[in-house]
């Protein structure tokens, strides 16, 4: 095989995995829209329909009980976890940290970013029963929050390493204090952290294997805060294997709806990047 | 600023600016005692885990051995026994076979990315790896349990004369292959497009083709950094739980082929579940489960990391 072969079998080659990669998540994407449609066409009821009282058994009902839960865990869990992730950023990128401090939480946060949300799930139960507690809501909020937080925190520490250096230097030569040149530096970057938190509410709506011990797998509605409550991936984890066709089949349309939240959430994190890019002075918008 | 903060206290109300700026030093004070502790977090957070997991898992270590526990093959907390074998070589198994089949498909697409799609095909291709990295993974489950499942075990394994049902290690492999891709493949593009572009200029400059510079330069050079990217998708397949938990079948046995169903360490916590509660020592059992995840996972991560940052100092003069 000659040199100019072997560059053109290179370039069928790298085209021909891009290729793959791109066809297994259109039959992903593809199956599920499918499947789960169908499902929500015949009964589109089911999302919006409290549990039956053998649900998880005969498929009595509709599964708004893991909509409200994904809604009530993920939401809060966002938000607690959106306030440590731009403080902790704030704090690694101005001047409140030494370089050296900045690098060693660096390190953690990457070591933290990599960990199996099953370990999250498995720690935040050691919690529980060291509390002598009950799996609740509220374990599930705490298990979310930390999981988001590694991710959250890479990418709004990423956006604040993107504002201009000028903002700060800018803040400073006008008097300001070092919290409030970390707010004008928030703002300068706030296309990308508002990208990092839609980014982490799509992860954290996503994940079954933090709140699987942690929220309590319930299936009914959710009571309250420290009552039992379950998510969506949970759900579809739990009706994915089961025996009746009839409970399999609110699985594809629990994935649907999840699917489609997840792609919204994307597409909106882009565009709204995208929208705010422009009050950002030299931020990438990404 | 304790000189600020002192004349502030002395000469409120005298003239209008003072209150002003002590309120500002207050709020200074306060939102940095804050922001410090957001700093303290991630470690604290990180020493929170291992001490937490580290205390819940005495119990089982007080009871029998490490290497006992690390190397027997009998799985039955009923009875006490506590044999992690099965599951760790099921667990190296699925990261084995994924990576061998998910990596290099991972690498070739990132060199397509960074080095041969140019403008909205780039764009484009890109955000649909962003797309595939953000899918939960229950859905990949779920879209496997109907297309991957019966095209192994009606398929594959007939073809190569194995009796299997479809649920099994190579079903997780296939599956967390295509789970892993996407986050290798971003990665591995972040280490390429990081490259000076005097790389490929001089590259193809001396009259080298593209696949050339891109094989015998550009690979060589952002090698740390795409063998990082394999290090933390090794971490990811070794730590996933829920694709696992979905196909592999469930049954603690020590796998005796890749069609054959077994049991990887984060399917161990799940599947066990049920019976944690009521049983101190097999509680202890399965969160000393959690703590090994986290310490092979960590290893890898510590591994990627240090393979990183030798190739940021490689390229520290651009």
């Amino acid at each position: 095989m000659n040199r100019y072969t072997r560059e053109r079998v290179a370039g069928v080659a790298v085209r021909a995995a891009t290729v793959l990669v791109l066809a297994v998540m259109a039959i992903v994407i593809g199956v599920t829209l499918a499947r789960g449609g169908r499902v929500l066409l015949a009964n589109p009821a089911i999302v919006v329909t409290p549990p039956g009282s053998r649900y998880m058994l005969e498929a009595n009902g509709g599964f708004l009980h893991a909509v409200l839960g994904s809604l009530f865990i993920v939401g809060p869990a966002t938000v607690v976890s959106m306030v440590l992730a731009v403080s902790t950023a704030a704090y690694l990128q101005s001047d409140y940290s030494s370089e050296r401090f900045s690098d060693v939480t660096n390190m953690f946060l990457n070591v933290l970013w990599g960990t199996p949300p099953i370990v999250y799930g498995v720690f935040v139960l050691t919690v529980v029963i060291a509390l002598g507690a009950r799996t609740s809501m509220f374990y599930g909020i705490v298990a979310i929050a930390i999981f988001q937080y590694p991710i959250m925190t890479r990418y709004t520490d990423e956006a604040l390493r993107s504002a201009p250096d000028t903002v700060r230097e800018a803040t400073y030569g006008l008097g300001a204090t070092r919290f409030e040149s970390a707010v004008m530096t928030a703002r300068a970057a706030l296309p990308g952290i508002v990208a990092g938190v839609i980014m982490g509410f799509a992860r954290g709506v996503g994940d079954a294997a933090t709140v699987l011990f942690t929220a309590g797998r319930s299936t009914r509605m959710p009571g309250g805060l420290f009552e039992p409550a379950t998510t969506l991936p949970v759900l579809v984890f739990d009706q994915a294997t089961s025996f009746n066709a009839e409970v399999r089949s609110h699985a594809y349309a629990a994935s649907f709806v999840l699917i489609v939240v997840v792609l919204g959430l994307i597409l909106a994190s882009k565009l709204l990047a995208g929208r705010y890019a422009r009050f950002a002075p030299g931020g990438r918008n990404s | 600023m304790g000189e600020h903060s002192g004349g502030s206290g002395s000469g409120a109300g005298d003239d209008g600016r003072s209150p002003r700026i002590g309120r500002r030093l207050l709020v200074e004070r306060l939102s940095s005692y804050w922001l410090r502790g957001a700093g303290y977090f991630a470690v604290g957070l990180f020493a929170a885990i291992v001490v937490a997991l580290l205390y819940q898992s005495l119990p089982l270590l007080a009871e029998y051995p490490l290497s006992e526990v690390l190397l027997s093959s009998n799985w039955d907390p009923a009875q006490n026994q506590f044999g992690f074998f099965p599951a760790i070589v099921g667990t190296v198994y699925v990261t084995i076979l994924s990576m061998a089949m998910g990596a290099p498909i991972a690498v070739l697409a990132a060199v397509y990315i960074a080095e041969y799609a140019e403008g909205r095909t780039r764009t484009l291709v890109s955000s649909f790896i962003d797309v595939l990295a953000a899918i939960p993974s229950v859905i990949f489950g779920l879209v496997a349990l109907v297309v991957v499942v019966p095209f192994v075990g009606n398929y594959l394994a007939p073809a190569v004369g194995a009796d299997a049902t479809g649920l099994g290690i190579l079903t997780v492999s296939l599956v967390m292959a295509i789970v892993v891709t996407p986050f290798m493949i971003s990665l591995s593009v972040e280490s390429l497009e990081a490259l000076p572009d005097e790389l490929r200029e001089s590259s193809l400059g001396v009259g080298a083709t593209e696949w050339e510079t891109i094989r015998s330069v550009l690979l060589r050079a952002a090698g740390p950094g795409i063998f990082s990217a394999v290090l933390l998708g090794f971490g990811r397949v070794f730590g996933a739980t829920i694709v696992p938990a979905m196909l592999i079948g469930g049954q603690t046995q020590l796998p005796d082929s890749v069609f054959s169903t077994g049991q990887t360490l984060p399917t161990l916590i799940v599947n066990d579940f049920g019976e944690l509660m009521s049983l101190p020592l097999t509680q202890s059992a399965l969160i000393f489960v959690g703590l090994l995840l986290v310490v092979v996972v960590w290893l890898f991560n510590f591994a990627a990391m240090l393979v990183r940052r030798r190739l940021q100092r490689r390229w520290q003069y651009q």
